[in-house]
């Protein structure tokens, strides 16, 4: 019986008809691709993209210089110099990202106690030439401030988790 | 009378089924293969070495660099490596969500296997039937860490953060229309462990639709039945783990025979193949999504009635909470003291593994009490399986070399680490 059975399951391609109904099958199924410049996929407020620094609502930026960040970043992406500033404040005179050595995971953000280093949403950034992605303090800084309000919803969110 | 000799030709790195950076010299006899002598080292990033110059902490994220297509449980070796030397606590919550993770990490594995295993045989559809549900779980790895791929979600300790109560959804455009977009997401109203249960339900058709393609197909059989057949001694010999060695029938597997976390008690059962060829590897690996699925459903359930705390609460290893951090003088120390110096872990010895979608992934750690490791060295599972490609392959045609690689489930970051 099973002889005659695989006898004429070898040449009614049955097997491969089943395969066919199935990718048939989707053809008229709704489609899953998204149109990526137009449309986007869904982003958790979690995400990790690039990097921005952060300011007080009154204008101040937050960062107080404390290097958490560059102790704990493991590829070693952060390079920060500290100073006094004129109203006896501590602050960074200089804050540098090399985006070309971090490897995006976040240690920079959950160290802060100030939440002044953020990884945002952003993920379309490029560099057209060596050097382009060598982020300095005001670069880091205008990245805050355009995008200030994702920003603070998305810290909002998570607060209650962190 | 002309001379006869082998022909000696370069397989890969470049050889898109390669499956990354393998070389690979073969002597051919005509189109039979002699020898196949597999050159690696092409993606080394000495990751042991830089453990060394490392914090505890700061290596986390490197092991997702390891086999990166099952990063959450490279991860998780390493800090239950860490957590065994240093005697830490893990709330009960944060190893279900452990177990959870690893599972769905075991189906992004496997899926990836069949679509590029898939591909490399000629069976195109594979690929992107097996992609669209990855890109589910991928969004599940996003929603928890914030990444789609390089997580860094397991600390010492547990997991850094509780599992959200939203998912993101998409956005009405010009090509998904309101109605469109309503209906894309349905499964994405409730919290993460909705969205991941919806996908639990939807997953098992999913597999029969895989199992359609594949499974009967003559085309497929003829590519793997009988191809690279290891005898279970010689699996035993060769140091296999993980499906390759379930394929050729000996019912290992870590999370039966040495249970960690919670893996006593979920119930699930471990599949195994009986001639040890391509064709039954494949089952293994398909099986073992179907468990994994059950898992997960398990893992859903009881991590909807358990709240509870997901790190540990000593923080000598462990952040205290943000809030905590804020208000408190002492939280604030231990906040500065493990972000800079990081914690010290008794001195001692210490090799943990855990059942890999590969096989046994493993972390022999040694400390002498600092904050770092004195030696760090990772048990890849793709390696003795990488080594053992000239006894798979010889005598066999060159198309089946493809065929064995993709078997093989090669993976060169943790091959060449």
């Amino acid at each position: 019986m099973a002889k005659i059975s695989s006898f004429f399951k070898s040449f009614l391609l049955l097997e491969l008809l089943k395969g066919m109904a199935v990718t048939g099958k989707h053809f008229f199924a709704h489609k899953v691709t998204v149109q990526y410049p137009d449309e986007k996929t869904p982003q958790s407020f979690r995400f990790r993209g690039l990097h921005a620094q952060r300011r007080y609502p009154n204008g101040e930026e937050r960062c107080i210089a404390c290097k958490l960040c560059e102790a704990v970043c493991p590829a070693l992406a952060i390079k920060i110099e500290v100073a006094e500033r004129e109203d006896g404040s501590r602050r960074t005179t200089q804050y540098d990202i090399d985006l070309t050595k971090c490897i995006f995971c976040g240690f920079c953000e959950e160290s802060c106690p100030v939440d002044a280093i953020v990884e945002t949403r952003v993920f379309e950034y490029h560099g057209e030439k060596r050097g382009d992605l060598y982020y300095t303090k005001p670069m880091l800084l205008a990245v805050g401030d355009k995008h200030e309000a994702q920003i603070a919803k998305d810290r909002a969110a998570d607060a209650k988790y962190r | 009378m002309a001379e006869i000799k082998n022909y000696t030709m370069n397989f890969g790195p470049q050889h898109p089924a390669a499956h990354g950076v393998l070389r690979l010299v073969l002597e051919l006899d005509g189109e039979v293969v002699e020898r196949a002598d597999p050159h690696i080292g092409l993606l080394h990033r000495g990751t042991e070495k830089l453990a060394e110059h490392k914090t505890f902490l700061q290596s986390v994220p490197y092991m997702d660099r390891l086999d990166y297509v099952s990063m959450m449980c490279n991860e998780h070796a390493y800090v239950m490596a860490i957590e065994k030397l240093a005697g830490i606590e893990v709330p009960l919550r944060a190893q279900y969500i452990r177990v959870m993770f690893d599972e769905i990490t075991r189906i992004l594995n496997h899926l990836l296997w069949l679509g590029a295993s898939g591909i490399d045989l000629g069976a195109m559809t594979m690929f992107f039937y097996t992609f669209r549900e990855r890109e589910d779980l991928l969004d599940v790895y996003e929603a928890v860490s914030g990444a789609r791929m390089h997580a860094a979600y397991y600390r010492p300790g547990g997991v850094y953060r509780d599992l959200p109560d939203s998912m993101a959804q998409y956005a009405p455009s010009k090509y998904h229309n309101e109605s469109a977009v309503k209906r894309m997401n349905e499964n994405r109203q409730g919290s993460l462990l909705d969205f991941l249960e919806d996908f639990c339900n939807r997953f098992p058709a999913c597999v029969d639709e895989y199992e359609t393609l594949l499974t009967d197909n003559r085309i497929w059989k003829q590519r793997t039945v009988g191809i690279g057949v290891v005898t279970p001694e010689r699996a035993l010999a060769m140091g296999f783990t993980g499906p390759m060695l379930r394929g050729s029938g000996v019912e290992w597997d870590l999370r039966k025979k040495q249970p960690y976390e919670v893996y006593d008690r979920v119930d699930f059962d471990i599949a195994v193949g009986v001639e040890g060829d391509c064709y039954d590897r494949y089952l293994v690996r398909v099986e073992e999504m179907r468990q994994s699925n059950r898992i997960i459903k398990q893992c859903i359930d009881w991590l909807r009635k358990n709240p509870g705390p997901v790190i540990t609460e000593n923080h000598k290893f462990a952040p205290p909470k943000r809030e905590a951090m804020k208000q408190d003088m002492e939280e604030l120390i231990h906040h500065f003291k493990l972000f800079t110096e990081g914690f010290h872990v008794p001195a001692g010895e210490v090799y943990s593994a855990v059942e890999h979608p590969k096989g046994e992934f493993g972390i022999y750690l040694v400390s002498d009490g600092a904050n770092k490791p004195y030696r760090m060295k990772i048990r890849a599972p793709g390696f003795p399986h990488l080594a053992s490609l000239n006894e798979m392959t010889r005598g066999h045609m060159l198309a089946d070399v493809v065929a064995i690689i993709g078997t093989q489930d090669i993976v060169f970051g943790e091959i060449d680490r």
